[in-house]
């Protein structure tokens, strides 16, 4: 029988350190809704949607409750738009009324976000996707919950450069048509190499055309379980250290497979993944950095930073993978700016540059993530950060993924705040030589010579 | 059988398990296995208990004995067992 000191474990996980599920995310596949007439489209998308989902935030609560565990979030995500709107949507403002349809429906459900305005565009871009892509800007500037992510590339086709140079183009614009709001709709848009069909997570979440109809997804967090789990071990060498992480991300992954078991069970949808990610939320405590500064950094962003988050990583994912059934999404150690305090105080202090987070995303999930960037800075230029990050996927075999923030009106130093899980951040830096010859070629970079497996 | 995890933490003080072992009798609760310690001066208490033949469901339940707690100057909280399960066993 549980005795009281194992109580007291897992109540002051919750209590002092910030333990929770950060999300549970219902994919709901849109396919059978596709139809040539527009209106008819988004009748069925909202009837579907409604139908699946209008009992999932009480459900969540309910679980909530009885286990005494908050579930911090309750979200949906559908087929890529791209795909769905193809038939029905002959110009981008076709496309923008289904985004107001998913934002309609996703109110009525109360959920808070809801994800899958997207297009998988890894080789090449039809006319409708084009047209889908075209309408981001738009579509994120006239809904509030509504999330947008774009494919660009894969280790299996290597990358999309028109789309890339697109992408550049329409973060800009987001962030022109956003810009009262300090360019927020560029929050809620990530372009991917790589994307994951199963992630749990936004702004990224989508539901692809390879799941089941409509299946659960849970992304757990926990960096403050971690951090106070290695207090204890100070000083101590890396063996003690790495199963100090492992002991715990299992412990923080448990209860995510319990949350996806009964929400799975209580709503009739099957289970699909957990995503063991590390998540980091402004606030106290809940800092991947400041898990980074407990390994031994003096600050996120100095030397042994790369290192030290490869090993945290995949510790993460050894302790986890035996505690869920199903492992998916992104499972790694997220790396947002404005959404940990750790990183940003990091920022603030010039010890963490755009450059260091790069080299960072090379050994976690998922990528530059919530970095607020000067408002001059080019779409080219934008472009160009799209691509380094998207080969680092694609050479890598590796999710990779770019959510900046142009600011406009706003230069390095100064602060931005997105309010909520979103944070807050300053204006980082990004190098002024142009890569505007390199974006415009047009056409594709090959894939790699590692993907030709067969 | 579904078992509950009850916990009480707060300032020791009279009558605190004489209070929270009334509410569960008047609601029909079994309490199935009762430790207690004091941490950091602090009273610590859990209970694991059976309320599957209570006549309230387990959010009333929940919200009733939590304010119990607020009157009686400690923290109660009631949780499912099976957090502690999946969390402690393999």
């Amino acid at each position: 029988m549980i005795n009281i000191f194992e109580v007291n474990e897992t109540n002051n996980m919750v209590e002092h350190e910030n333990l929770d599920v950060r999300t549970i995310t219902m994919g709901i596949s849109l396919l059978d809704c596709i139809d040539s007439d527009l209106d008819a489209l988004n009748e069925k998308i909202y009837n579907k949607i409604f139908s699946k989902a209008k009992n999932l935030v009480n459900t969540g609560n309910e679980i909530e409750k009885e286990i005494g565990i908050p579930i911090v979030n309750k979200r949906i995500s559908v087929t890529p738009i791209g795909l769905i709107g193809a038939s029905a949507c002959k110009t981008p403002e076709d496309f923008v009324t289904i985004a107001k349809t998913l934002d309609g429906v996703a109110k009525e459900v109360g959920v808070n976000f809801i994800g899958g305005y997207s297009a998988l565009v890894s080789k090449g871009m039809t006319p409708s996707e084009e047209n889908m892509i075209r309408s981001i800007p738009m579509a994120l500037a006239s809904t509030e919950r509504v999330c947008s992510s774009v494919n660009v590339g894969s280790t299996k086709t290597g990358l999309n450069m028109d789309a890339v140079k697109l992408m550049g183009e329409i973060v800009k614009e987001t962030a022109e048509m956003t810009k009262e709001d300090d360019s927020l709709g560029c929050a809620k848009l990530v372009v991917f190499c790589n994307a994951p069909d199963d992630n749990p997570f936004m702004a990224g979440a989508f539901h692809g055309v390879t799941e089941a109809d409509c299946i659960i997804n849970v992304g757990v967090s926990g960096p403050g379980v971690v951090k106070t789990a290695l207090e204890k071990v100070r000083g101590k060498n890396f063996e003690v250290l790495c199963e100090t992480i492992k002991k715990t991300a299992f412990k923080v992954t448990r209860v995510g497979q319990l949350v996806a078991q009964e929400a799975s069970k209580r709503l009739g949808v099957p289970f699909g993944i957990i995503d063991l990610s590390l998540a980091p939320t402004p606030a106290v405590g809940d800092s991947v950095a400041l898990i980074l500064e407990e390994i031994g950094l003096e600050s996120v962003g100095a030397p042994g930073t790369t290192a030290a988050l490869a090993l945290l990583n995949d510790q993460v994912k050894k302790g986890g993978v035996m505690a869920s059934s199903y492992v998916g999404g992104l499972s790694g150690a997220f790396i947002p700016v404005s959404e940990d305090q750790g990183m940003i105080d990091a920022v603030n202090a010039g010890a963490l540059t755009l450059e260091k987070l790069e080299a960072m995303t090379c050994v976690c999930s998922v990528g530059l993530d919530m970095i607020a960037i000067p408002g001059d800075t080019t779409p080219a230029t934008i472009s160009g950060i799209i691509a380094d990050e998207a080969a680092i996927g694609m050479i890598n075999q590796k999710t990779t993924a770019v959510r900046v923030i142009p600011v406009i009106g706003k230069g390095v130093g100064e602060i931005v705040e997105f309010g909520g899980l979103l944070g807050y951040a300053p204006v980082m830096p990004v190098n002024k030589f142009s890569c505007e010859a390199f974006v415009n070629r047009g056409g594709r970079i090959p894939a790699p010579i590692h993907s030709f497996k067969n | 059988m579904k078992k509950t995890v009850i916990t009480v933490v707060g300032k020791d003080t009279v009558g605190i398990i004489a209070k929270v072992c009334t509410f569960l009798a008047e609601n029909n609760v079994n309490i199935l296995d009762i430790s207690q310690t004091i941490v950091q001066d602090y009273f610590n208490m859990m209970m694991i208990v059976d309320s599957n033949k209570s006549k309230k469901s387990f959010g009333d339940l929940s919200d009733e004995i939590a304010k119990l707690g607020e009157e009686i100057g400690v923290q109660i909280k009631m949780q499912s067992e099976d957090i502690f399960n999946i969390m402690h066993r393999i």
